[in-house]
């Protein structure tokens, strides 16, 4: 990979030029937190922490309209009525800029989902195919951070077009993919020279503030095991309030609904995020609900990224280590202890 | 700290007798404490009281009806929720056993963040009681705790647990900074037109997880909220201005009256929307017009619980 440079003041023209054909996602502080928002009109940008939310809704919105509906009355026989639909694809093209390697992973769990062989999710693929990652290498590690303990780390480039790695006076810029090589082809980028082995170092310094990483290769078979074990999972989430903040704020959560959003004889079909901690996840017309209590529902979301989703996608764990479900969770549930619990348990089965 | 022994005494003796004790155990970091679910005594060794036990044990009390035995550890904040829900017969206090302690206060995640730039980096953290010295990144500073505590503790005038079984330590002597709260006294500076603008801002952010509605201890219809209602639908699953404002305003009338400012609501709001300023309006409001303090007697009836022909603290007849 080419390596280059960009000045902190030519990253900030060059994200000006970029706004002229693109919307231009970056964290900016929104009220104390930190949100991705449309570049410009004075938003200052947030690069040395975290973002509160991820950038997934660049290509998963947490409210997208899949068509919009009218239905008109037969004026010969008033009883009739036909309905007009109209296709509602995304068409903007956009850039995310300043998203941690973490928050892009997400991507690489919905790509397997949304679009293979089989099924061609076209809302999800249009946004994918038409937005650039611009990811920032992390520097500093949160207490909530794994993203090495699940096949990642802090400057993984899995989902990115353009990984930039913070130097002296700017960045040291990596194409990832053809797209991303196409971008530091602007004037705003310098050869890399020496910031190239800086960065190398930024990085190498990054991954040992991670220190060793927990293996959690077995926790697919040991989680099934404590499938059926009730007291295990009631234990687990003794804790849990049932919000849905975790699945919210995680990049790799994909579960939706949709529903008809009618005002009179018009309306839209909407995709809108569900959460596996709500009561209604699963709830079946009957009345009956497979996950009625929320011991059912945390294991559904522990299991699906460290058990079902590895099952059925090559070892691949649904989960990037971001941490965010921990650092926003209300009661601070850690879902890495309860895998590691999870695994634990089977030793202590094994042991007697 | 003395509370803590012999809180863990006490609740040591009457564990027999309970099904289980909700408290604080340490979290993955020294910011954090999580609830801890106290059924043996190997479990009792893992409780903590200190200045980041700041869940409401009483939130997970909606799960535990049915003539369970629940012990509680609560500050004088939560244990008024708990008064609250015997109030208007959703618990029974006999099922109860409180073990209540003189709180000092907690302090607030929110401005520890914006006061550090993110704690998620948090090195070291000790707190005097007086003031705060944290460390992240390179960063060392001394704080006021006052500047650093949650809003809720500086009008606080109840900082003993109320109506509790067993009290363990000394009884807090801390007194209320103000009575009335700075931040909801600014706000009511600001014109009409500041304040709607103000709140279509905040809401805008609402991502509807709904966590300020499962934290709270108050909000019991549970999985029947009309926020997830489908037949009738109240709300559209589109996340905008609109709606969310919508949800916050229902939340927030559903609370009036009822709501003991226990600020867990805030508190677990991922996106620190300040919705605790349209609880402390509420229950201003209730207080002036009915002089009535939510959760700190179990024998009153609720003002909005009951009907009088003539309110007592209404003037109706000029």
């Amino acid at each position: 990979m080419a390596c280059k440079f960009i000045s902190n003041e030519n990253t900030n023209q060059w994200l000006e030029a970029l706004a002229k054909d693109h919307v231009v996602f970056v964290p900016v502080d929104d009220g104390g937190t930190v949100t991705f928002r449309p570049f410009g009109e004075g938003r200052k940008l947030v690069l040395d922490r975290m973002p509160v939310r991820s950038a997934k809704e660049a290509v998963f919105p947490q409210s997208e309209t899949l068509l919009t509906y009218k239905y008109d009355k037969d004026p010969e026989n008033p009883e009739r009525t036909s309905v007009r639909i109209r296709e509602t694809l995304p068409k903007e093209r956009a850039v995310v800029f300043g998203a941690r390697p973490c928050g892009t992973r997400g991507m690489a769990v919905f790509d397997k989902v949304f679009d293979n062989d089989r099924i061609r999710d076209p809302y999800y693929a249009t946004r994918r195919e038409h937005t650039m990652f611009v990811t920032l290498a992390c520097t500093k590690v949160e207490s909530t951070c794994f993203c090495h303990e699940v096949g990642s780390g802090p400057a993984d480039t899995s989902c990115s077009d353009v990984l930039l790695t913070p130097v002296q006076g700017g960045y040291a810029a990596e194409a990832v993919t053809e797209c991303g090589e196409k971008m530091l082809e602007a004037s705003f980028f310098a050869d890399g020279g020496d910031k190239c082995a800086e960065a190398e170092a930024v990085k190498k310094a990054t991954r040992e503030m991670l220190g060793e990483a927990h293996d959690f290769s077995d926790a697919p078979e040991k989680l099934l095991a404590a499938f059926d074990d009730d007291e295990f999972w009631e234990e687990q989430a003794a804790g849990c309030l049932s919000c849905g903040a975790c699945t919210y704020l995680c990049p790799t959560c994909y579960c939706f609904n949709i529903t008809d959003e009618a005002t009179g004889t018009t309306g839209k079909r909407v995709r809108s995020w569900d959460t596996c901690m709500s009561f209604q996840y699963t709830l079946e017309g009957s009345g009956h609900n497979p996950r009625s209590t929320k011991a059912k529902r945390l294991k559904n979301r522990v299991n699906h990224k460290f058990s079902y989703f590895p099952e059925s996608y090559e070892k691949y764990i649904a989960c990037c280590g971001c941490g965010r479900c921990i650092k926003s969770c209300p009661a601070s549930v850690d879902i890495r202890a309860i895998v590691k619990a999870a695994q634990a348990r089977g030793a202590e089965k094994e042991s007697k | 700290m003395q509370a803590l022994a012999e809180l863990k005494e006490q609740i040591r003796q009457a564990l027999p007798e309970l099904d289980v004790v909700i408290g604080w155990q340490q979290g993955y970091d020294a910011l954090h404490t999580s609830p801890l679910f106290i059924r043996s005594e190997e479990d009792l060794e893992k409780l903590v009281v200190n200045e980041f036990c700041v869940v409401n044990p009483a939130s997970y009390l909606r799960e535990m009806r049915g003539g369970k035995k629940v012990g509680l550890v609560l500050k004088g904040c939560d244990s008024r929720s708990v008064i609250q829900l015997v109030q208007e017969d959703l618990l029974k206090l006999e099922d109860l056993t409180i073990f209540g302690f003189g709180c000092n206060g907690v302090l607030n995640h929110a401005k520890l963040q914006a006061r550090f730039g993110d704690i998620g980096y948090i090195k070291s953290i000790e707190n005097s009681g007086a003031s705060v010295t944290i460390e992240v990144d390179e960063n060392k500073e001394t704080v006021p705790f006052s500047e650093l505590c949650a809003d809720k503790c500086l009008t606080c005038s109840y900082p003993n647990t109320l109506q509790c079984t067993h009290f363990a330590g000394e009884e807090s002597s801390k007194e209320a900074e103000s009575e009335q709260d700075k931040a909801l006294e600014e706000f009511e500076k600001l014109s009409m037109e500041e304040r709607f603008s103000f709140w279509q801002d905040q809401m805008r952010r609402c991502i509807r997880c709904y966590a300020c509605r499962n934290a709270c201890p108050m909000c019991v219809c549970k999985d029947h909220c009309l926020a997830n209602s489908r037949e009738t639908k109240w709300l559209s699953e589109e996340v905008d201005v609109q709606n969310n404002f919508m949800f916050q305003l229902i939340h927030v009338m559903h609370l009036t009256g009822r709501c003991v400012e226990c600020g867990e609501c805030e508190r677990a709001c991922p996106m620190d929307i300040p919705i605790m300023l349209l609880r402390r309006k509420m229950a201003g409001v209730v207080r002036d017009v009915f002089a009535y303090n939510a959760g700190t007697n179990a024998e009153e009836t609720p003002p909005l619980m009951c009907f009088k022909v003539e309110e007592p603290t209404i003037e109706e007849r000029h």
